[in-house]
C-alpha cells in the first residue's frame, strides 16, 4: 500500500525542449502530478519551460519557473521542504539532476525520499561500467565495450575490438558526441569530441544492420512485472531510435523471439530493482536469436510516451502511483475502467513513429542520419495494415508528403549512396528506388532494413502503378478504391496517379471525394481500448481506418459537440506552445458544456492523452481526414485558431467546400490575412504602414525592385533547393548568391522581396478580440533587434524598453486591423518600430508561440478568453494591464546546434531555436539571468572570447565591456573587436582569427576554445561575405562543439552581461509562480 | 496485404451474421466454433495447440504472417518451435494476410503451411468488429466457404465431440530418463508442457486421455491442456477421481484442472467466450504475486460449487474467475494455465 508519510513531493521537469528532450516529457510529468494530485500529495514542480501544460494552474500546486540544476533545485528544497522527489518524469535532465542531489548529499541532508526506482539503480544503468558489471552478473549479453579516458586508450580499445566501433559519451543525453568510426583517422575526429562531452568515452564494437527492439517495461515493489509494448525498428541499428521509424508491435519477431526478449526484459528489469517504469534496448540478429543488451533508461522516455500512446497504457500515471508504494494489482486499467493495471496491454492495430527533422533550417548541417539524435518531433500513425499505417504517417511529418508515393519528385543524383548513407529523407529513397526497379534484396543490401518492410512498401508502389494506368475515376473499380483506401492512399493521392496534375490540385481530390463517397467508401473509427476487444471499454481513444466495417462507436448528431484541431508533429516554429493553447481550448470548451473533440497526431503531446477530452482522434489533420471527421461527429462547430498554422490553413476550405462551421473568427478573414496580398491591400485602406514588398517573377524585376528600395532585403524565395527557405541580403553579390539557390525564378515559382529595416524594434502584440473589439491583450519586445526570427528571439513582458508613444500606436494599429478583420478569437501581429515610426510586418488569426508566455506572465488565460468569445459564451474582458505588473517576464530560446553536426549556430529570420523557457524575475536582469541560465548558459568565471561585427555592434558592446573588465573579467578578442577595446580604453588580449597566420606570442581563438581555457564566447556575425562567415564559423561551430556557451547577437550579449555582473547568482529569488 | 487475384470467400456465423473476405491457405469450406484470440504473436506456431481442435480462430490483431511459418527446431525429441505436430484449427480468421514474409527462420509462407494441412484461412475480415460480436453474444458456429463451394446448412457443434479422444496419443510414450516418474494424462498435451516439466529432471510418461493401467506406480500425476468440454472426458475424470483418494500429487492444467475440478465433485461451467489469449493476469490468492498468463480454455470452475477442502488459488484479475484451485491440505493443484511457480510446487510436493 502507499506510503502515508509523504504530504508533499517534489517534481523535477525536463526545462526547455530541445533535440532528444521535448513535448514528451510535458506529457510524462503531467501525468505524473495528476497521479500525485488525485491521492491528495501536495506537488512542487521545478521547470523553466513556461509554454507546457505543466506549469499550469490546477496542476502542480506549486510552479517553480528556475533552472533544472543542483544549485536551484537545493535551494527549492530548503524553501519548500519536500518529503519526497520524483526523478524520473522530467527525461535526461532530471535525471542527471537527481544523481548529482544524490552525490552532492543533498537529498540526505533534507531527508528526501526519491520515489520509484533508487538512486543507485538509475547510477547502475547510467554508467556502463556499472551497467555491464550488473548484467554479467545474471548473464545478459551487452554489447561489449571499452570505458577509456583519453584517445589513445580510445585507440587502442577500436584496435582490439576491430573496426567499425561506435563512441558513446557516458552520461550525454540521446547519443550526444556519438557516432560510428570506420577507420582510426574518424575516431580521432569524433573522439576529440566525445571527450569534450563526457571525461568517460566508450568503445564499442558496431553491430551496424542488426535489429532494434524495445520493450516498455513496468515493475512494482512486490516485484510485479510486466512488458507494455515492444516496438521493432523500421531502420536497423545504427540510426539512432529517435531518427528511426518505429513500429508496434514488432512485425518480423516470432513468438520464441518475442517470448525470449520479454523473458530477459523482466529478469533485467527484476536485477536491477527498478520501481516503476523503464524502457530496455535490445539489438537483435537478424539471422539467429543472438541478442545483445544496447540500455536500459529506468526513467520515463520518448519511447514511453509513445509506448502509452501506442497501448492506451499510461505508462507515466501508472509509475507515479508505483512510486508512491502501489502495486500493479491496486491500480485499475484506466481505460476499461473495471480491469486492473497489472496486464499486458493486447492492441488490434499498428503504430508506426516517424521522426520529423527540419535540417533545411539550418546552414551547413550534416543531412546524413545515425547515431545521434537531429530530429526535433514525431508523429505516431495508427491503422490497421503497414501500409495504412506508413502512408498516414508520413502525410502526417508535414514535410509535403501526401504519403509513401505520388510526391513532389524529389531529386537523388545518387540513388545506391543514398540508400546506404541514410540521410532525412531516407524513405523518400527507397520509393524513388522502387520505382525505378531496384529488387527488394538490393534495398534491403544497401539500407539492412527489414525486407518485410520493403515489400510493404512494394505494395503501395503496385496499387500506385495499377492508378496509374488510368485516366479518369469513373474507371476506378470499387474495389480497387477499397483496396487503394486499405493501403493508405488518401484521395489526393488517388486523384494525382489518375489525373497526373492534368486538373487543378484541389479539383482532382474533389472528384476522387466526390466519387468515392458516391460510392459510400468511408473510413471506420476504431477504438484503442488497451484488450483488443475482449472487454468492453468505454474508450474514448480514437482512429480511423479503412481496414474495417463498422464503428466502433455511436455518433449523437446533437450539435453539442466541438471539435478542437491541434498543432500535429513538434518542429521548428511549432511546439508546446499549441498543445498548451489546444488542452486549455479543450478545457474551456468542456466547462462550458460541450463536449471536446480533439484531433492530432503527435505522441508527445498532452492534447493526445483521452482524458483531456471527450473524444480523441488520433489522426491526421488533413482536409480529407477532418471532413471525414466531421461528417460523422456532426460538430457545432471546429476550432482552427489553437494549433498553430496546420489548422489554420484549412480553415478557408472547409468552409468553402465541406461547409464546415468555422468557429470564432471567419474563414475568409484568415485568408485576408494569410493572403500577402490581400492583407496588403487592406493594410492600406485602413492606413497602416508595412515595409515595402513586392512578389516578384522575374531577375530583373528584382533588381529593379532592390534598386528602388535599396539593401538590405529580405528575399523570400517560393522553392529552395537547399539552404534556409528566407535571407536577408544586404548587396548585390548576396543576392545572386541567395537566388541561384532558388532554382528557378518564374510566374509558377514568384520570390517575395521586401524592404529590411535595420536596427528596428520587433513588438509583439497577442490579443484576444470579440466580433472585432479587443478585450485583452499583451505587448511585448524583443531583446533583439528585428532580423532575429521571433521564435529565436528573447522576448520581455510586459516591454522595459519602450515608448508610451509607440505602445500607444501600436494598440491604435491593433485595433484598427482587428475591426477591419472582425476578429474574434486570439491574434497575433508583429511589429517593427524605430523611433515612433510602426510597421506591420504579420498577422496571424490564431494563437501564436507566446501566447502561454504572455498569458502566464500576465496571469490572464487568453486562451480561456479567446475559447469562450469563440463558443459565444459570456466574458467579462478582464482590467488587469500589463502595466500593473511590478516584475517581468524573460523568455528566452534554446537552441539544438550541439547536435546539428555541422550547422552554423548563428541567428537569422528563419528560425532555429527548438524550445524555450520563460522565467519571471523582480526585474530584467534577474528574469533575463534566470531564463538565461535555464537554456544551458553558464556564469563565466573569469575568460571571456569576443569578436564583435561591425562597428555598430561593437559599439552596443562597449558598455557590457566595460562592466566585464570591472567585474574582473579578463577579455580575449579577435583582431578588430581587440583593436575597439584598446580605442576605448578596455584591456584585453589579442588572439588569432583561426585564419590568421600562428604568430609569436599570440593564442589562436580555436585554441583557448578547444581547451576550454575561455568560458563564454561572444561572436557576433558580421556580414555573410565567405571569409568572415568561414572564420567566424569556425569560432562559433568549436565554441558548440565544445559545449562552451555562445552568444552571437550583441544586444542579447549585452544584456546577460549585464545581467550577470549587475547580479549574482546567489541573490537570485527562489519565488514560485504564484508569488509574483 | 496479398493485393491481387484473390478468390472472394465469406465467413457466415450460425447467428446469421456473414463476413466477406477473401480466401487464402487452403481452397475449401470448413466449419467449426468461431473463437476469437487477441494474442499479437504466435500465429501459426500457437495454431498447433490441441485445445484448437475443432475451432474456426479469428486473430484480433491484423497483421498476420508477417514471419511466415518457421521451420521446426527439434530438440530431444520434442518441437521447440510447435505446440503439437500439426495445426488443430479448423480455419483461420484474419484482417490483414501479409504475404510477404521474413524472418531467418522460416522458408514457407502462412499460406503455404496452411495448404499444406488443408486448413481454409480468410482475410479482409474486420476481426475488431467479429471479436467484439463473439464477445458480446459468445462464441458461435460458424463456416467458411469460399466461392464455389456450397454452405453446410447445419454445422455440427464439435463441442459435442469428444475431442480430446481426437488430439490424445493411443500409446504411452516415454520422455526424460531418472528422476522422479510423472504420468502425464494426454488430453492434447502441448510440447510447452512437457518441456516445462523436463526441465525439471522427471521421468514423463505420456498416456492416452482413456489410459486403463495403474498410475499407481508414478511419483505424480499431471493432466494436460485439450479441447472441448472437460465432461466428456468420463475415463480421464475417474481416473483421477481415484488419484484424489491418495496423496500423491496431481496437477490439472487447463482442460485437465477442469477434469481435476470435476473428479473432485465441482462443476464448471461453460465461459461466454472463453480465454484465449497471451496476456491473462492473475494474482496468487491472498497474496501481492501476479503472473501475467497464456491461455486457451472455455470452461472454468463454478466457485460455489468447489468442496471445502479445496480453495483458492489463482484468481483473474480481468474477470474474477477462478483460474486456479488447490487441495487444502493434499498435494492437488488446478490452473488454467501453466507458470514455472506452479511447477515448481508440484515438483517440490513430489
Amino acid at each position: 500500500m502507499i506510503d502515508k508519510s509523504l504530504k508533499k513531493v517534489l517534481l523535477l521537469g525536463s526545462g526547455a525542449l530541445k533535440i532528444g528532450e521535448a513535448g514528451e516529457f510535458d506529457y510524462s510529468g503531467s501525468q505524473a502530478l495528476k497521479a500525485m494530485r488525485e491521492e491528495g500529495i501536495k506537488t512542487v514542480l521545478i521547470n523553466p519551460n513556461i509554454a507546457t501544460v505543466q506549469t499550469s494552474e490546477g496542476i502542480a500546486d506549486k510552479i517553480y519557473f528556475l533552472p533544472v540544476t543542483p544549485f536551484f533545485v537545493e535551494k527549492v528544497i530548503k524553501k519548500e521542504n519536500p518529503d519526497g522527489i520524483l526523478l524520473a518524469f522530467g527525461g535526461q535532465t532530471a535525471l542527471n539532476c537527481g544523481v548529482q542531489l544524490f552525490k552532492l548529499g543533498i537529498l540526505k541532508k533534507y531527508n528526501i525520499k526519491v520515489l520509484g526506482t533508487p538512486v543507485q539503480t538509475i547510477i547502475d544503468t547510467e554508467d556502463r561500467d556499472c551497467f555491464n558489471k550488473r548484467m554479467e552478473e545474471i548473464d545478459i549479453k551487452i554489447i561489449k565495450s571499452h570505458a577509456v579516458e583519453t584517445l589513445d586508450d580510445a585507440r587502442k580499445a577500436a584496435a582490439e575490438l576491430g573496426y567499425p566501433v561506435i563512441l558513446r559519451a557516458a552520461y550525454a543525453l540521446g547519443g550526444l558526441g556519438s557516432g560510428f568510426c570506420d577507420n582510426e583517422e574518424e575516431l580521432n575526429v569524433l573522439g576529440a569530441k566525445s571527450f569534450s562531452y563526457s571525461p568517460q568515452v566508450l568503445v564499442e564494437k558496431s553491430l551496424k544492420g542488426w535489429k532494434e527492439i524495445e520493450f516498455e517495461v513496468v515493475r512494482d515493489k512486490y516485484g510485479n512485472c510486466i512488458t507494455v509494448c515492444n516496438m521493432e525498428n523500421f531502420d536497423p541499428l545504427g540510426i539512432h531510435t529517435g531518427e528511426s521509424i518505429v513500429v508496434a508491435p514488432c512485425q518480423t519477431l516470432t513468438q520464441h523471439d518475442i517470448t525470449k526478449l520479454s523473458e530477459l526484459a523482466k529478469l533485467i528489469v527484476r536485477h536491477l530493482g527498478i520501481v516503476g517504469e523503464c524502457n530496455i534496448q535490445f539489438a537483435y540478429d537478424p539471422y539467429s536469436d543472438d541478442y545483445r543488451v544496447i540500455e536500459v533508461n529506468a526513467r520515463l522516455s520518448r519511447s514511453s510516451a509513445l509506448a502509452s500512446k501506442a497501448t492506451g497504457y499510461p505508462l507515466a500515471f501508472v509509475a507515479a502511483k508505483i512510486g508512491l508504494g502501489y502495486g500493479l494489482f491496486e491500480l485499475t486499467n484506466s481505460v476499461t475502467k473495471t480491469t486492473p493495471a497489472f496486464f499486458e496491454p493486447a492492441i488490434d492495430y499498428v503504430v508506426c513513429k516517424i521522426p520529423r527533422w527540419d535540417l533545411s533550417k539550418f546552414h551547413g548541417v550534416n543531412r546524413e542520419i545515425g547515431s545521434s539524435m537531429k530530429s526535433v518531433g514525431e508523429i505516431m500513425a495508427i491503422g490497421r495494415t503497414f501500409e495504412e499505417t506508413i502512408q498516414k504517417g508520413l502525410r502526417m511529418i508535414g514535410q509535403g508528403a501526401h504519403g509513401f508515393i505520388a510526391n513532389k519528385e524529389i531529386v537523388v543524383p545518387d540513388i545506391d549512396k543514398a540508400l546506404k548513407e541514410p540521410t532525412d529523407n531516407r524513405i523518400f529513397v527507397i520509393e524513388k528506388a522502387l520505382r525505378k526497379g531496384y529488387t527488394i534484396d538490393q534495398i534491403h543490401d544497401l539500407t539492412k532494413i527489414d525486407k518485410l518492410f520493403i515489400e510493404k512498401l512494394n505494395n503501395i508502389v503496385l496499387i500506385a502503378n495499377e492508378l496509374e494506368k488510368l485516366n479518369k475515376v469513373e474507371d476506378l473499380s470499387k474495389d480497387m478504391l477499397i483496396l487503394a483506401k486499405k493501403m493508405g492512399f488518401s484521395d489526393f493521392q488517388i486523384g494525382r496517379l489518375i489525373y497526373k496534375d492534368k486538373l487543378d490540385t484541389e479539383q482532382q481530390v474533389d472528384i476522387v471525394r466526390n466519387y468515392r463517397k458516391g460510392l459510400n467508401v468511408i473510413p471506420v473509427v476504431k477504438q484503442i481500448d488497451t484488450l483488443a476487444g475482449e472487454y468492453p471499454a468505454k474508450a474514448n481513444y480514437l482512429y480511423l481506418t479503412y481496414n474495417g466495417t463498422e464503428d466502433d462507436v455511436e455518433f449523437h448528431n446533437d450539435k453539442k459537440s466541438i471539435i478542437v484541431l491541434g498543432s500535429g508533429a513538434y518542429r521548428i516554429g511549432s511546439s508546446v506552445e499549441f498543445d498548451w493553447c489546444s488542452v486549455n481550448a479543450l478545457q474551456t470548451v468542456r466547462n462550458s458544456g460541450w463536449r471536446g473533440i480533439m484531433i492530432n497526431y503527435n505522441p508527445e503531446t498532452v492534447s493526445t492523452d483521452y482524458d483531456m477530452c471527450d473524444r480523441l482522434y488520433f489522426d491526421e489533420l488533413t482536409y480529407e481526414r477532418v471532413m471525414d471527421i466531421y461528417e460523422k461527429e456532426q460538430p457545432h462547430g471546429v476550432i482552427v485558431s489553437v494549433g498553430g498554422q496546420i489548422p489554420n490553413n484549412l480553415a478557408l476550405r472547409m468552409k468553402n467546400n465541406g461547409g464546415v462551421n468555422i468557429l470564432g473568427t471567419t474563414a475568409e478573414s484568415i485568408d485576408n490575412a494569410e493572403d500577402r496580398h490581400k492583407f496588403s491591400a487592406m493594410l492600406d485602406t485602413i492606413g497602416v504602414d508595412q515595409p515595402q514588398w513586392q512578389e516578384l517573377t522575374s531577375l530583373q524585376d528584382i533588381y529593379d525592385f532592390v534598386d528602388k528600395v535599396g539593401f538590405p532585403v529580405l528575399v523570400r524565395p517560393s522553392y529552395v533547393l537547399s539552404g534556409a527557405a528566407m535571407n536577408v541580403c544586404s548587396n548585390k553579390g548576396e543576392l545572386e548568391g541567395f537566388l541561384k539557390l532558388a532554382a528557378n525564378v518564374s510566374q509558377k515559382h514568384p520570390v517575395v522581396v521586401s524592404c529590411f529595416i535595420q536596427h528596428a524594434k520587433e513588438i509583439e502584440f497577442d490579443a484576444v478580440a470579440r466580433k472585432g473589439e479587443i478585450v485583452a491583450y499583451a505587448i511585448s519586445e524583443h531583446l533583439e533587434f528585428a532580423g532575429v526570427h521571433s521564435g529565436d528571439a528573447t522576448i520581455q513582458f510586459p516591454p522595459q524598453k519602450l515608448y508610451v508613444e509607440t505602445a500607444r500606436r501600436i494598440k491604435k494599429i491593433s485595433r484598427k486591423i482587428a475591426e477591419a478583420l472582425q476578429i474574434s478569437g486570439p491574434f497575433n501581429i508583429q511589429f517593427l518600430a524605430k523611433e515612433n515610426d510602426i510597421k506591420v510586418i504579420e498577422c496571424n488569426l490564431r494563437a501564436s508561440r507566446s501566447f502561454p508566455f504572455a498569458s502566464k506572465v500576465l496571469k490572464i488565460n487568453l486562451i480561456e478568453l479567446a475559447t469562450k468569445i469563440m463558443i459565444g459564451e459570456d466574458i467579462v474582458p478582464p482590467q488587469k494591464s500589463a502595466f500593473d505588473l511590478d516584475y517581468v517576464g524573460v523568455k528566452a530560446s534554446q537552441f539544438s546546434f550541439s547536435r546539428l553536426q555541422g550547422a552554423d549556430p548563428v541567428l537569422g529570420v528563419d528560425m532555429s531555436s527548438t524550445g524555450e523557457v520563460g522565467c519571471i524575475g523582480d526585474n530584467t536582469d534577474e528574469a533575463i539571468l534566470k531564463s538565461m541560465l535555464s537554456v544551458g548558459y553558464s556564469i563565466p568565471k573569469k575568460k571571456i572570447l569576443i569578436s564583435s561585427g561591425d562597428g555598430a555592434q561593437k559599439a552596443q558592446l562597449l558598455s557590457a565591456c566595460k562592466l566585464l573588465i570591472e567585474n574582473n573579467y579578463e577579455i580575449f578578442a579577435t583582431a578588430g573587436t581587440y583593436k575597439y577595446c584598446v580605442e576605448n580604453n578596455i584591456p584585453a588580449t589579442r588572439v588569432l582569427w583561426p585564419s590568421e597566420e600562428p604568430e609569436y606570442g599570440f593564442r589562436g581563438a580555436l585554441d583557448m576554445i578547444k581547451s576550454k581555457e575561455v568560458e563564454l564566447v561572444i561572436n557576433i556575425p558580421k556580414d555573410l561575405t565567405q571569409g568572415e562567415l568561414t572564420n567566424g564559423y569556425k569560432i562559433r561551430r568549436a565554441a558548440v562543439d565544445f559545449n562552451i556557451p555562445l552568444i552571437t547577437n550583441a544586444r542579447l550579449a549585452s544584456a546577460f552581461v549585464t545581467a550577470f555582473c549587475n547580479m549574482n547568482v546567489d541573490d537570485i529569488q527562489i519565488k514560485g509562480w504564484d508569488e509574483y | 496485404m496479398q493485393l491481387f487475384n484473390s478468390q472472394k470467400s465469406v465467413l457466415k456465423l450460425s447467428d446469421g451474421l456473414d463476413f466477406q473476405g477473401f480466401s487464402f491457405g487452403y481452397t475449401g469450406p470448413c466449419e467449426g466454433e468461431v473463437i476469437f484470440s487477441t494474442s499479437v504473436f504466435g500465429c501459426p506456431e500457437n495454431l498447433s495447440d490441441p485445445a484448437y481442435e475443432g475451432k474456426i480462430l479469428c486473430l484480433s490483431y491484423p497483421i498476420i504472417g508477417t514471419y511466415g511459418a518457421p521451420s521446426e527446431i527439434v530438440t530431444d525429441g520434442i518441437s521447440d518451435t510447435y505446440q503439437s505436430v500439426k495445426p488443430h484449427i479448423r480455419g483461420l480468421i484474419v484482417l490483414d494476410y501479409s504475404s510477404d514474409f521474413s524472418h531467418w527462420g522460416s522458408n514457407k509462407s502462412l499460406d503455404a503451411w496452411l495448404k499444406e494441412y488443408k486448413i481454409p484461412g480468410i482475410y479482409g475480415i474486420d476481426t475488431r468488429r467479429l471479436s467484439k460480436h463473439l464477445r458480446d453474444n459468445g462464441t458461435m458456429l460458424g463456416q467458411i466457404v469460399p466461392d464455389g463451394f456450397k454452405e453446410n446448412p447445419a454445422v455440427a457443434n464439435p463441442e459435442l465431440e469428444n475431442l480430446v479422444a481426437k488430439v490424445s496419443c493411443t500409446e504411452p510414450c516415454m520422455y526424460g530418463k531418472g528422476g522422479k516418474k510423472v504420468a502425464l494424462i494426454d488430453c492434447g498435451v502441448c510440447n510447452s508442457t512437457l518441456r516445462m516439466l523436463l526441465a525439471h529432471n522427471l521421468e514423463i510418461t505420456k498416456v492416452p486421455w482413456n489410459y486403463d493401467g495403474d498410475l499407481g506406480g508414478y511419483d505424480g500425476i499431471v493432466i494436460s491442456s485439450g479441447p472441448g468440454n472437460p465432461a466428456l472426458c468420463k475415463e480421464t475424470i475417474a481416473t483421477v477421481k481415484k488419484a484424489l483418494e491418495g496423496k500423491k500429487p496431481v496437477w490439472g492444467i487447463a482442460l485437465g484442472a477442469n477434469i481435476v475440478e470435476l473428479a473432485a465433485g465441482a462443476k464448471v461451467k461453460r465461459m461466454k467466450f472463453g480465454h484465449h489469449t497471451a496476456n491473462q493476469p492473475v494474482r496468487l490468492a491472498g497474496s501481492d504475486e501476479c503472473l501475467i498468463t497464456s491461455q486457451n480454455q472455455n470452461y472454468t470452475v463454478d466457485e460455489g460449487s468447489l468442496g471445502k477442502d479445496w480453495k483458492p488459488y489463482y484468481v483473474n484479475l480481468n474477470d474474477a474467475t477462478l483460474d486456479g484451485v488447490k487441495h487444502v491440505t493434499k498435494p492437488f493443484f488446478a490452473t488454467e494455465f501453466e507458470a514455472e511457480q506452479v511447477v515448481k510446487e508440484f515438483v517440490k510436493a513430489l
